[in-house]
């Protein structure tokens, strides 16, 4: 290498900061380890698993087994109506804890500025987070699924099923950008609690409790503007209660608000990017 | 670039001491080396500057945390920034690590922007951590770091040499501080990085555990790493670093080897009561400062005991008699006083 070559290349590497050489089955590794340690980490942590999982199952196993379960809303069964509801409220719980409370804490005691000081790559970080809350959601919505199933009378066609995890998996998407957005903003003390403060009235008014066309007809209309409504319409059009609004309607909402939260998550990243802890 | 780099900083272990010391005298020189393309002026060059601060200020908000910091790490020394809590050490850290930004100045590492991943790869860090995932067990943590480098070192290697053999599968909340801090230097050394940054690493432990840390960091040191710590004990920095720079207030005040710091900074404490007077006692010669204490006066003095013999001269009924080391306190008063004159006569 001779003295202008030296030269052109450190100019260029303070210019365009090179990305580092990695071949495509490193980065596979990088991004799967941290999956991995992130739903180890989740899985092992009782106050997640707890709250996450044991709240929709024993709705359900009450709401919808214990009592109710010879009733019909909307010509569609109790137990199968509720597993649409409560699988949404399960995903939204599954991806808002999933993403907030660790972002907060690891935010705001440090830990993330250790990360960011070695050299993974940030996005693994982040798909971490959501990937182990579709994960999550996914677990929360197959247990409804297998309870409704074995004590509920609940029947569906296989391809009907796959469509209901499917739908539900992938409507964890908005609340983990939800969850990243919130995780930017929330102390890491305060951030369960801000979670819950969102979470449980948002829940009510999407009637993931109280079957929709029980709500007030106010908060009907509140409900309109909620993503967990938008999603438990979507599941319900599956089990056969939906309301007939277009389905694309649904997703256009929900894609639309994931894109708000990832804004506002990228705001909340930009700040941090400058920003002393300790 | 990247390779040549890499060749001028594996040297053997061997010349690090003599080099160290030669850079200081270098330091210039050895700036100029990593921008100097000439082969020649590599060769005849000592250790290349691997990270430097260039009249480097931060602000945040009002607090000014660094002001016009000129401050270079040599390739195979150990640096200690030494300062009280406060005084900018974190924050040169960070700016060395590319977690903040500037507000004034050039920070460069190993010759490019610090936040330029590929020098990550090449950097270990251990920080100050509030809270580390718990649930985690100790091999796992090291595992998922280890994996982000191209060449990290092997699992039991890592736990060797930050003597985590023992507790590598107890999870990260059942462990003591002293093996907190050792998973924390266990991630910093895991990717077997050239230049290690270790910001205050022993803070908060007991005697033991922190002996037990230097024995690890000096291992490494052996292996010819760079190394850049902070702290606030004179004691620690004398243990481990070739060269020690004093900052107070976001400035360096003194730079030095250990032993033309603690020079700078062993002044005595002599207690007594007295009949003397203040005035009296402040014209002994050596007294640097007098003051009163209850019924007694303290003065400080850089050497006791020709300010000893004058006291009983003067005074055949003192009585009390004290002579203390002056601590890190005094220590960093003295070498500071300097600077907080300068501040004011601006």
């Amino acid at each position: 290498m001779n003295a202008e070559e030296i030269i052109m290349s450190s100019t260029a590497a303070a210019l365009t900061s090179p990305r580092i050489e990695r071949s495509p089955s490193h980065i596979a590794t990088i991004y799967l380890k941290e999956a991995k340690y992130e739903f180890l980490k989740n899985l092992r942590l009782r106050m997640y698993t707890a709250s996450v999982l044991s709240f929709p199952l024993m709705f359900y196993v009450l709401f919808g087994l214990v009592l109710n379960a010879k009733e019909a809303i909307a010509g569609t069964s109790v137990p199968m109506y509720l597993i649409a509801t409560y699988g949404t409220f399960g995903v939204m719980g599954a991806s808002l804890f999933g993403t907030a409370s660790g972002l907060a804490s690891d935010r705001g005691l440090g830990w993330l500025q250790v990360k960011r000081a070695s050299p993974m790559p940030p996005f693994a970080y982040f798909i971490a987070k959501v990937v182990v809350s579709m994960i999550f959601s996914g677990i929360v919505v197959l247990a409804l699924i297998l309870l409704g199933f074995a004590f509920g009378g609940v029947r569906f066609p296989l391809g009907e099923m796959t469509k209901l995890v499917g739908t539900l998996v992938m409507g964890s998407v908005p609340f983990s950008a939800m969850g990243l957005a919130i995780g930017y903003f929330a102390g890491p003390q305060s951030a369960p609690a801000t979670i819950n403060l969102i979470y449980l009235p948002m829940s009510f008014c999407s009637g993931l409790w109280v079957p929709f066309m029980f709500l007030p007809k106010v908060v009907r209309q509140i409900a309109l503007v909620l993503p967990p409504y938008h999603l438990s319409q979507l599941a319900l059009g599956i089990v056969g209660a939906g309301k007939h609004e277009s389905g694309a309607t649904h997703w256009e909402v929900l894609f639309a608000f994931t894109m708000i939260c990832l804004g506002i998550a990228r705001i909340g990243f930009q700040r941090d990017q400058d920003k002393l802890y300790g | 670039m990247m390779p040549l780099l890499a060749e001028k900083f594996g040297k053997p272990p061997s010349q690090r001491n003599g080099e160290s010391k030669k850079s200081q005298r270098e330091k210039s020189m050895a700036t100029v080396t990593i921008l100097d393309p000439s082969p020649f002026a590599a060769s005849t060059a000592s250790a290349p500057t691997v990270a430097s601060l260039e009249a480097v200020s931060k602000n945040y908000e009002q607090i000014r945390a660094l002001r016009s910091v000129d401050f270079e790490v040599h390739a195979g020394e150990v640096v200690a920034l030494l300062g009280p809590n406060g005084a900018g050490k974190t924050t040169a850290v960070k700016l060395l690590l590319g977690l903040s930004q500037p507000t004034a100045g050039k920070v460069r590492v190993f010759g490019g922007d610090p936040t330029n991943p590929a020098n990550r790869t090449r950097t270990g860090a251990m920080l100050q951590v509030g809270k580390v995932p718990e649930t985690l067990r100790v091999r796992e943590h090291i595992d998922l770091f280890s994996s982000y480098y191209g060449n990290p070192l092997p699992l039991a290697e890592v736990l060797s040499a930050a003597g985590l053999e023992k507790i590598s599968d107890r999870k990260f909340g059942d462990l003591s501080g002293g093996q907190r801090q050792r998973v924390l230097f266990g991630l910093a050394i895991c990717g077997n990085p050239d230049l290690l940054f270790l910001d205050e690493p022993t803070v908060g432990l007991d005697v033991e555990s922190r002996r037990a840390l230097w024995e690890e960091i000096r291992v490494l040191v052996q292996r010819g790493k760079t190394v850049l710590l902070t702290t606030h004990y004179l004691e620690e920095a004398d243990a481990l670093a070739d060269r020690i720079a004093v900052i107070n207030q976001g400035s360096i005040v003194a730079e030095g080897t250990p032993d033309e710091i603690k020079a700078k900074t062993s002044g005595k404490r002599i207690r007594c009561v007295t009949s003397l007077s203040l005035a009296a006692l402040r014209r002994i010669p050596g007294v640097v400062e007098v003051r009163e204490d209850r019924d007694a006066v303290e003065i400080s003095a850089s050497v006791a005991e020709p300010v000893v013999r004058q006291l009983l001269v003067q005074d055949a009924t003192l009585s009390g008699l004290e002579v203390t080391s002056a601590g890190l306190e005094e220590a960093f008063l003295a070498l500071t006083q300097e600077s907080n004159k300068d501040d004011t006569q601006e």
